[in-house]
């Protein structure tokens, strides 16, 4: 092991998330609905990253996920990689995929969309233009775009 | 057979709006018809609109069919706190369609995935207003005699005139050619004219009224709102510069026809009505035959 694996614990079974922007783990939390679990979490912020500057890590043991439900994270953390672990090893490394809708997560920055008035679910269609991610509202057709997804 | 929602001109194909146009042919040639006769349908208007609900309420009676509904939203159970999805399911129990105006945009679109019947929107806040497209179209199709390689010149307001965005996209089927007339501030958005680039329609883009005024097969007008300007010395500066006057028309296509979506306040002179080329009025008439031919589309009686 290096010295930067003992900065955080090893899991022996779990799912491992690495290379979020470290801004955006809280958000990360969020999306997983990690916050209420029994799971051990481990959470590193703003750990130094070669390639990514400050980055942050959540290791949650005994806890695995269906590729629908993580690809909800590449929203906030498009470049974050997934490892899963069984006995200590990495059995599958995976990247995260941008799904084509997304429900229920982001809010619409429209004041005058019927999703900020009324209790309706926010769906939006993503539209990836080279790096920028932004989102299309399903209801009021308008633009959010990625610095306003929050 | 019940069809879907009419919310957006998106959720028509080309097909189906040149069928919709056809029907509204048909009804304009004879304009009673019955074959509604035993059906409701509700006219949900919850914010006013004179012009648009009149024309609605009036295709719903001519069709043969009964209006229930209201045309302010203050008097309603909305005002109590009523979510719009309890108030549309209430609704759609009555009902064999709803025709809805609403301030919020997404409201229709969200209405017709609770309704158990048919939405028509009749305008969503800033957004939407289909059978304002369809009426501008047939409008269009019934003098130029078709839709197809037409060159349309917009005028005033291209950024937040949602009848402009809507109309550009409805006409995008039909290989146009469109000039957009505006001041700065209001330019048609980049969002259009990345729509227009993607599908190889050509576009120019002046500040000029009169450089292209004698280019084009339609001048669709639109008012210059004093409220959109942020600065009001560019205002008071241009708001005469987008005004049309019978004078300027000596030299313009002899095809060429004037529509506004109404109401017009100074943006079209009234030494403008009294030419051959001012179409406004007989364009507003046509909403009526267009509103019958949605209605009776959707209900799956045409």
């Amino acid at each position: 092991m290096t010295r930067k694996e003992l900065v955080v614990s090893a899991l022996e079974n779990g799912t491992v998330l690495d290379h979020i922007p470290a801004e955006n783990v809280y958000k990360a939390l969020d999306i997983l609905n990690l916050k209420g679990i029994e799971s051990q979490i481990t959470i590193g912020i703003n750990l130094t990253s070669k390639f990514f500057g400050k980055k942050g890590i959540i290791k949650i043991a005994d806890k695995f996920f269906e590729d629908e439900e993580l690809n909800k994270l590449a929203l906030i953390a498009p470049k974050a990689t997934v490892n899963v672990i069984r006995d200590f090893k990495v059995v599958e490394k995976k990247k995260l995929v941008m799904p084509e809708e997304i429900h229920g997560i982001a809010k619409c920055r429209n004041p005058k969309c019927v999703t900020n008035h009324q209790p309706i679910s926010t769906w939006f269609k993503t539209i990836e233009e080279g790096n920028e991610i932004s989102l299309l509202c399903h209801y009021c057709e308008k633009i959010t775009d990625s610095k306003h997804i929050f | 057979m019940s069809r879907k929602s009419l919310i957006s001109i998106r959720d028509f194909s080309k097909e189906e709006i040149l069928h919709v146009l056809e029907t509204a042919r048909e009804f304009e040639q004879n304009k009673v018809q019955n074959f509604l006769e035993g059906k409701v349908i509700a006219s949900l208007f919850f914010e006013p609109s004179t012009r648009t609900r009149l024309s609605f309420e009036t295709a719903i009676n001519r069709l043969g069919a009964k209006v229930i509904g209201f045309s302010d939203a203050s008097n309603t159970s909305q005002s109590k706190g009523e979510t719009l999805k309890d108030t549309i399911k209430m609704v759609s129990n009555y009902v064999d369609m709803i025709v809805m105006r609403h301030p919020l945009e997404g409201s229709s679109r969200y209405a017709s995935e609770v309704a158990s019947v048919p939405v028509v929107n009749a305008g969503d806040g800033a957004n939407q207003h289909p059978s304002q497209t369809l009426l501008d179209l047939y409008s269009i199709l019934q003098t130029q005699g078709t839709l197809e390689g037409l060159t349309i010149n917009m005028v005033g307001d291209l950024k937040y005139g949602r009848t402009t965005h809507s109309l550009l996209q409805a006409m995008s089927h039909f290989n146009p050619k469109f000039i957009f007339t505006a001041p700065e501030e209001l330019k048609m958005p980049k969002e259009y004219k990345d729509f227009l680039d993607s599908r190889g329609i050509e576009y120019i883009e002046t500040t000029s009224l009169n450089e292209h005024l004698n280019d084009c097969d339609i001048l669709y007008m639109t008012r210059v709102q004093q409220e959109r300007f942020t600065d009001l010395m560019e205002y008071e500066r241009v708001k005469d510069v987008y005004t049309l006057n019978a004078s300027m028309l000596g030299e313009v296509r002899r095809n060429m026809k004037i529509l506004h979506p109404l109401p017009r306040v100074t943006e079209i002179a009234q030494d403008v009505d009294d030419t051959p080329y001012a179409y406004y009025f007989k364009q507003a008439e046509n909403g009526l035959y267009v509103r019958m031919a949605i209605i009776s589309y959707l209900l799956g009686y045409r």
